[in-house]
């Protein structure tokens, strides 16, 4: 009974990450592309805790915190390139 | 004009601390979960490179004053020190040893000597990481 319901839910976020990956390629501007890969890393995280689920193990835990910190870090840069053009500055101040 | 992000620096001064908690517990727990030197030292990478986000490198250099390529000796130097060590006691480079001791907070506890090298790698990937970030990532 679980089983089916964690296959149907990965099924579900496969298809929302399809979704996702039309977005990615089809864009018309680079913030849509940014902002659906870091829904992308979302999916994927949601992704690693039903196969968790499926597989009986706690050994993925920290792969769940991982991607959401590397898609925090990285949505982050990409926005700092987008808006000033440089990601890491010398001086703040001129 | 400069532009006002605060909601950024606001958010990275507790995310960060959070990053390298989670970091110190990577480091920590690889001797018997996943994780390990590699993987807590990147994630502590991670955290700073936040902070060179969301301030300059002017200001993370004067909140940690730390010479990255220090680093990177100081870590090669504990791996080749912990190798180095096996020797005095007439076994082969690079055995380690193990022992419980009864500390005051923690009760018994196993100390092994891997983890000494793997502070060894924590220290080598963090200075190799900021070193070629802020090296290469600096726009003039």
């Amino acid at each position: 009974m679980l089983e089916a319901i964690i296959q149907i839910s990965l099924l579900a976020v496969s298809i929302s990450m399809i979704g996702l990956i039309y977005r990615v390629i089809v864009g018309p501007t680079t913030p849509d592309r940014v902002v659906a890969l870091d829904a992308l890393g979302v999916n994927l995280i949601a992704i690693i805790a039903l196969a968790s689920m499926l597989l009986h193990s706690k050994s993925f835990l920290e792969v769940i915190l991982l991607i959401g910190i590397l898609a925090f870090i990285g949505t982050v840069a990409f926005s700092k390139f987008l808006e000033k053009g440089a990601i890491i500055e010398h001086d703040r101040d001129h | 004009m400069r532009t006002n992000d605060v909601i950024l620096q606001t958010v990275t001064t507790i995310v960060s601390f959070m990053i390298i908690l989670f970091s110190v517990q990577l480091f920590f727990a690889g001797h018997y979960h996943p994780g390990g030197g590699f993987i807590g030292g990147l994630m502590t990478s991670g955290a700073l490179v936040l902070l060179l986000l969301a301030f300059d490198i002017k200001t993370v250099s004067k909140i940690l004053p730390v010479d990255y390529k220090l680093l990177i000796a100081i870590g090669l130097l504990l791996a080749v020190g912990t190798g180095a060590g096996a020797l005095l006691f007439d076994v082969p480079f690079l055995t380690h040893a193990y022992n419980y001791f009864n500390l005051p907070l923690l009760g018994k506890t196993s100390l092994h000597t891997a983890v000494i090298f793997d502070t060894g790698v924590y220290l080598v990937v963090i200075g190799v990481t900021m070193t070629i970030i802020q090296t290469i990532g600096v726009s003039e």
